[in-house]
């Protein structure tokens, strides 16, 4: 559905000359839910915004559903940006509009007629579940419904593409969570293809299915979530995750810790096997689970366990090569 | 003391509608000119879609010209002007041309400002949607910059009230030169706290029915 190629974007400031984009590659496929990560200032919301050229590239491609996006004519863009919806970390509707009018706006833009216009309005409002709310004006809505109205607004032309830009940054924790579902409801009953970024893993485990890691204008990882989540490559990607599993052990408590301290993290069904209970049979060592957690990404489990483990050197020793073998991943987090 | 208000009243009458006409021909201007000159100064801007330096420079130095310039000398220095434009440089009419030049350059800056408070974002959102410039222009930005605009015209209203007072210069009359007239030079203090009376009352209803009109239209 999207194909960036060797993206390049460079400001110049005054001051300085900054690379926002360097050499970005990757594809989205159709139907997929793909999220874009990244501290901010990482580049993901310029990148984003190629995708309708509000950001035009200094080089490279940016295919859209087959079509070279950065070479059309004016006329041509403005067609191709009405089958592209987007919607905005602040929501961006009209203020002095109701949200009737809000959400027929793309409409009227692309030439349909008040007939299929309103129409097609009740419709996009019952989706979105703002049914009662259509002659109501944005500044009575909460951020939830007003970001509701931006997605009723960004579908209005029947897009086959969502563009999220941080949607849920200026939302409560609960209402993050409804606006995420709606998007990845509209996802599997319409197949819209959706890319979001983000600077929230959370964000990006509950709903995307693959992900780009971005930093300095690069992707410095590029998975399918799970395996982004289970095994990290990149130090930016292992900085996220471990920011949002938090699985921190206060200060105090670590300074008390005799022995080892091994985060052990199982994937798919490794979860379900005794190794721990295996474990200690084998090797007689001591063994205290101080933290656990389990998350299902994408349906899948994952375990992470903080262990502190005490014995003789070189039981301990082979029990963490036990655990290593037997186990995703298990390291020394602290000696 | 009644004896004389009642005398004045043709006066006044007479003095109303040269106020009316003069402040009616060069708010229609303002409105006119007035919008597109300050959506032109606001669009050429830097980042935005029709950027042109040298264009919105030299623009913002003539705004800024002609708004410096003391209305009395304005209405001197136009006199050639409004010679040519209406074939006489006395009376009410005469004095809307160069009441009217202040008007535009008033109101324009005004509505530039107001545009400038239209959020960039909901600017982005519309270009999104695939809108194209005359779209953006007249199905969101001036859509959205219409309480601004309705505040803005209502501060052009009240003081064109006050510039129309020095009209008299080139004899338009109105009220506030009846005031000068009768109350300052010839000594006739009921007459000027009348005129001067009935002006207050003309702003405090111009002003509300702005402020009403802005408050409906703002929806935030």
């Amino acid at each position: 559905m999207i194909k960036f190629e060797n993206v390049s974007i460079t400001f110049n400031t005054k001051k300085a000359t900054v690379n926002a984009v360097r050499n970005v590659s990757f594809e989205v496929n159709k139907g997929d839910i793909f999220g874009i990560v990244g501290t901010s200032g990482a580049g993901k919301s310029t990148l984003l915004r190629t995708v309708n050229l509000l950001e035009k590239p200094c080089s490279g491609k940016v295919n859209v559903d087959g079509v070279d996006i950065t070479v059309l004519d004016k006329q041509s863009l403005r067609k191709a940006r009405q089958k592209i919806g987007m919607i905005f970390q602040h929501y961006n509707l009209i203020h002095t509009k109701a949200v009737y009018e809000n959400v027929s706006l793309p409409m009227k833009i692309s030439g349909k007629s008040t007939k299929e216009i309103s129409k097609r309005v009740p419709d996009l409002l019952e989706i979105v579940g703002l049914s009662d709310k259509a002659h109501i004006y944005p500044g009575q809505l909460s951020g939830g419904q007003k970001q509701r109205v931006g997605i009723a607004r960004a579908l209005a032309n029947e897009s086959q593409l969502l563009l999220c830009d941080e949607p849920t940054s200026a939302l409560d924790l609960e209402t993050t969570k409804s606006i995420l579902d709606l998007i990845h409801d509209i996802n599997k009953k319409y197949g819209i293809t959706v890319l979001l970024i983000s600077h929230e893993m959370d964000v990006i485990k509950s709903i995307c299915s693959r992900v780009a890691v971005m930093s300095e204008g690069e992707v410095v990882e590029l998975n399918d979530v799970y395996s982004l989540f289970s095994n990290p490559q990149h130090e930016i990607t292992k900085q996220l995750v471990r920011h949002s599993l938090n699985m921190k052990i206060p200060e105090g408590i670590l300074g008390d810790i005799e022995g080892k301290l091994v985060r052990v993290l199982y994937r798919g069904t490794s979860a379900l096997n005794p190794i721990l209970s295996n474990a200690i049979r084998k090797y007689p060592v001591d063994m205290n689970i101080l933290h656990g957690r389990i998350e299902y990404i994408n349906n899948q489990p994952m375990g992470v366990l903080l262990v502190n483990i005490n014995g003789e050197n070189n039981d301990v020793v082979n029990l963490i090569h036990y655990l290593k073998e037997n186990t995703a991943t298990a390291e020394v987090i602290h000696d | 003391m009644i004896d004389q208000i009642l005398n004045l009243m043709p006066e006044l009458g007479k003095a109303f509608w040269e106020t009316f006409q003069m402040v009616g021909i060069s708010l229609s201007l303002a409105l006119l000119l007035g919008v597109p000159i300050g959506l032109l100064l606001f669009i050429t801007d830097k980042g935005l879609f029709w950027e042109n330096k040298i264009f919105n420079t030299a623009g913002g130095v003539l705004v800024n010209t002609i708004r410096s310039i003391p209305f009395v000398i304005l209405l001197v220095i136009l006199l050639p002007v409004t010679q040519m434009i209406v074939k006489t440089t006395i009376g009410p009419l005469a004095a809307s041309v160069s009441l009217s030049v202040a008007a535009i350059v008033f109101y324009a800056r005004l509505a530039e400002a107001s545009l400038r408070e239209v959020d960039k974002g909901v600017i982005e959102a519309a270009a999104a949607m695939g809108a194209s410039i005359p779209q953006i222009i007249t199905q969101v930005l001036l859509v959205e910059a219409l309480p601004g605009l309705i505040r803005g015209f209502t501060v052009t209203t009240i003081s064109l009230i006050g510039y129309s007072a020095m009209a008299g210069i080139v004899g338009g009359g109105g009220v506030g030169d009846l005031a000068i007239r009768f109350g300052y030079y010839r000594y006739q203090m009921d007459v000027m706290v009348v005129t001067v009376a009935v002006l207050i009352v003309l702003v405090q209803i111009v002003q509300s029915i702005g402020d009403y009109t802005a408050q409906r239209a703002d929806k935030a």
